[in-house]
């Protein structure tokens, strides 16, 4: 903060991918004991920018000075010789060892080799400086993400890093979680060393960070200090354009004595649900407020057959399933599901475009299991012009797409599939702000021809925004709803942590 | 939309990338340069009559190597090819001996499919991983062919019952043509059906199979009950071919095959992969053993050398991955 020296100087960097110019004449300085942050579009470079600081990438042109040294070598190994550490957004742990060895994971205490006692007095010392209360015997893989991602960062002050870079660290975290994360920011700030903060929430950068670097298709646009900055301001730098945080117009709501399109009973399943009612009208968005935990995917997994139902009703269409719920069932009823981790759960990266649009409607564009092709390329066609997919490829590699344009490739396996009922968990996350105007749209083009919407997202502007109606969650069951009108981002976070809260006590008096 | 998409490491690069060529048809360049190599050195080599030669004697892992293929892009492993191999075969004889050779032929790939199948189900019921189940129920099968024959051999001495693996018609062996039929159908299977998407979608990202309503228990076990009906199929052609039920027979050959499907190029880890492509690495690999046969060399280069080409291949291919 009041420290003058420079932790870290980029200068005329610039780096290429298969001839694709990812960066381009960068020059950036951060201040020692500062929160910097890195902002721009899925794509502008700022994540590149961050694994060549890191170490991970070799820049083609130009210097970077780590604490006013120049560094030689790029791998993050050197790099954490100079002090740097990159915590990543997919976090690099290994699940099965404990705490204590992650943090030390490559520094045990040993002698010639052969482990040694030390381990635990130093997690301890450590731990006094950090405050994070985790377990040090724990299996990494036992722990929610909030904690895995403070094991990096112990791992991090463990080897003493003084520039700890943070990939999108609030992604994966819920609101409280990500509070928590930025008490952490505060105390290594106070400490003396140096953050660098890529992100794409706008206002956990606002509240936390000293100065912003922002991004532009793989340039500088301008490096400020926070103090002054809005959202606004920022999304404009970022879109080189005036721009506002928009949602579209919705349509307007079904009667009320429209035949719910789903509807769920006093439904509980094994995953955690009880006594869940809920109802999807046509033409209807219906939002789903709640912590991560709160059930809120867990809904959506019984909603598509994912999960079993132990008890209670659900209707589709009206009509109750003789048989178990199956995906298969589910699918053949008009339900999709857009899931919330589209690597791992919705594409199928090894394969292009094209197979990822086509998987969950194999049956539409085949006869007797043989594929037409010429369907097949016409429909993608068609999907890749009405979400403007970037490279227009019919066969382009899927995974080298960015967050958006792959996000809409998801997006188009179901939207050739013309559901009834649309479930989509965190459909923007991740992506840049053209794709998430993009995706806001489909929504409410979906709804608009009557197909009946239930929205997830740990955004909740965004759900209180792009819906009608809001189911408000907590561990697992429904305890208010809401018209969206009613509600505002304040207002629905208050209840939902007020019912945590109070169902945490409950249980707490009702123990012997 | 925003047009700074359009500049993205995404997009595919216009120049002509040489690196990337290399790596995607390496196995093609190597048999180029070995059929230029030994038509220099041995004016024997380049002859119908030799090429023809090479493709019949390869015919059983031919076979054995395009089925496998599936399995491994369905993310699996099927060791038990070898041992499935041997029970087809010594099933074979005694069938063509004591019923009928007709019923020989068309059984023995029957059985390989049901012993498959056996692999599948305990793979999927159990949710135990294909290497394990695959190993263990090799054992198995050859223990029963080693155990219903006493370890004798079974020679077949019926006529009709040699036409699959022995008489030509033309030039062309009748067992080469077969192998052709089943390239081809198993070529359609993973290109232009939906059991092939699901297949490839299973070895890509099983969790996404499932959330796209494929039945993926169900897409495992047919890769693996083809595995075993191809086992089945090349190990009644030895038989027909050999006049010899043997119930040591294909030991060795589920080594061969994986060695094939990688050398080719297909994803070890799953989910990417061609047919074409372990055809061509069984290809180099008789193409390799042809060429030392041909230059009286000693034997023991032929494995070393295929060892050897298997690693520079699987480096040449895992530099592509590297950023």
């Amino acid at each position: 903060m009041t420290s003058a020296t420079t932790a870290v100087r980029v200068r005329g960097v610039a780096k290429s991918f298969g001839g694709t110019r990812i960066l381009d004449n960068i020059d950036v300085e951060i201040a020692a004991g500062t929160v910097h942050a890195l902002v721009g579009e899925n794509g502008a470079g700022k994540s590149s920018l961050g694994k060549i600081i890191g170490g991970y990438y070799t820049p083609d042109e130009g210097q970077v000075e780590i604490l006013g040294r120049a560094v030689a070598r790029f791998s993050p190994r050197d790099a954490l010789q100079l002090g740097v550490a990159m915590i990543h957004q997919e976090l690099q742990l290994a699940p099965e060892l404990s705490v204590v060895q992650n943090v030390f994971l490559g520094r045990e205490s040993a002698r010639a080799g052969i482990l040694v006692k030390g381990d635990m007095a130093r997690f301890e010392a450590l731990e006094k400086t950090c405050d994070f209360g985790i377990s040090p015997l724990a299996r990494v893989a036992t722990l929610r993400i909030a904690e895995r991602q403070k094991v990096e960062i112990m791992r991090a002050i463990a080897r003493d890093a003084q520039v700890i870079i943070m990939d999108e660290p609030t992604s994966s975290l819920t609101e409280d979680e990500a509070d928590r994360l930025h008490e952490v920011v505060k105390r290594l700030k106070s400490q003396g060393k140096t953050i660098i903060y890529v992100s794409h929430f706008l206002d956990h950068i606002l509240a936390n960070c000293d100065n912003v670097t922002i991004m532009r298709d793989g340039r500088v646009v301008r490096t400020s200090p926070i103090a002054g900055e809005t959202k606004k301001s920022l999304v404009d730098s970022m879109l080189g354009q005036e721009a506002e945080i928009l949602y579209p117009a919705l349509p307007a709501a079904p009667a009320g004595d429209v035949r719910p399109v789903a509807e769920l009973r006093n439904v509980s399943t094994d995953a955690g649900l009880s006594d869940i009612s809920l109802s999807v009208r046509p033409g209807e968005i219906v939002g789903l407020i709640g912590l991560v935990g709160s059930g809120r995917t867990e809904v959506a997994r019984a909603m598509f057959g994912a999960d079993r139902i132990t008890g209670g009703e659900y209707l589709i269409e009206g009509r109750r399933s003789e048989q178990r719920l199956s995906v298969r069932r589910a699918i053949a009823s008009g339900v999709a599901l857009v899931p919330e981790d589209r690597r791992k759960q919705g594409l199928v990266l090894t394969q292009p475009t094209r197979f990822n649009v086509s998987l969950g409607t194999l049956g539409a564009i085949s006869r007797f299991g043989i594929l037409g092709t010429s369907a097949e390329v016409r429909r993608t066609r068609e999907m890749i012009k009405h979400f403007g997919i970037v490279p227009a490829a019919v066969d382009g590699r899927v995974a080298r797409y960015s967050g958006g344009n792959q996000q809409k490739v998801l997006l188009s396996k179901w939207a050739v599939a013309k559901p009834r009922l649309l479930i989509l968990d965190e459909p923007s996350r991740g992506v840049d702000v053209g794709a998430r105007r993009r995706i806001h749209d489909f929504i409410v083009d979906m709804a608009r021809q009557g197909v009946g919407v239930l929205l997830i997202s740990s955004e909740i502007e965004e759900v209180i925004n792009l819906s009608h109606r809001c189911y408000l969650l907590s561990d697992g069951r429904i305890f208010a709803e809401e018209p969206a009108s009613s509600l505002t981002v304040e207002s629905a976070l208050h209840r939902v942590f007020l019912e945590q809260n109070s169902h945490r006590n409950r249980q707490e008096g009702a123990a012997p | 939309m925003t047009d700074t998409a359009l500049n993205r490491p995404g997009a595919p690069a216009r120049r002509f990338d040489i690196g990337a060529f290399v790596r995607q048809y390496g196995v093609l360049i190597i048999i180029a340069v070995m059929l230029v190599g030994l038509t220099l050195l041995s004016p024997s080599f380049l002859s119908a009559r030799n090429l023809f030669n090479i493709l019949n004697q390869s015919t059983p892992l031919f076979i054995i190597a395009c089925a496998l293929t599936l399995v491994i892009i369905g993310g699996g492993f099927d060791l038990s090819t070898g041992a499935i191999f041997g029970v087809a075969s010594v099933s074979a004889a005694w069938l063509a001996i004591n019923v009928d050779p007709l019923v020989a032929i068309i059984a023995a790939p029957m059985i390989g499919l049901l012993l498959g199948s056996i692999n599948g189900i305990i793979i999927t019921a159990f949710n135990v991983h294909s290497f394990l189940v695959t190993l263990a129920t090799s054992l198995v099968y050859r223990g029963l062919a080693i155990l219903v024959t006493d370890g004798k051999l079974i020679p077949v001495r019926v006529e009709e019952f040699a036409w699959l693996g022995r008489s030509k018609i033309e030039m062309v062996n009748v067992a080469v043509l077969v192998m052709f039929g089943f390239m081809l159908l198993m070529m359609v299977i993973l290109n232009r059906t939906t059991l092939g998407r699901a297949i490839f979608a299973v070895g890509g990202n099983e969790e996404a199979a499932l959330l796209s309503g494929i039945r993926t228990n169900l897409v495992k076990i047919i890769t693996f009950a083809l595995s075993g009906g191809a086992a089945g199929l090349a190990g009644v052609i030895t038989v027909s071919r050999l006049s010899m039920g043997e119930p040591q027979a294909g030991a060795g050959y589920e080594f061969d095959a994986i060695a094939a499907v990688i050398l080719g190029g297909t994803s070890i880890m799953g989910g990417a992969g061609a047919i074409w492509r372990s055809m061509a690495g069984v290809l180099l690999m008789a193409l390799i053993g042809n060429g030392f046969n041909i230059l009286n060399v000693n034997p023991f280069f032929k494995d070393l050398t295929t060892g050897v080409i298997i690693v520079l291949a699987v480096a040449l291919a895992a530099t592509g991955n590297r950023r």
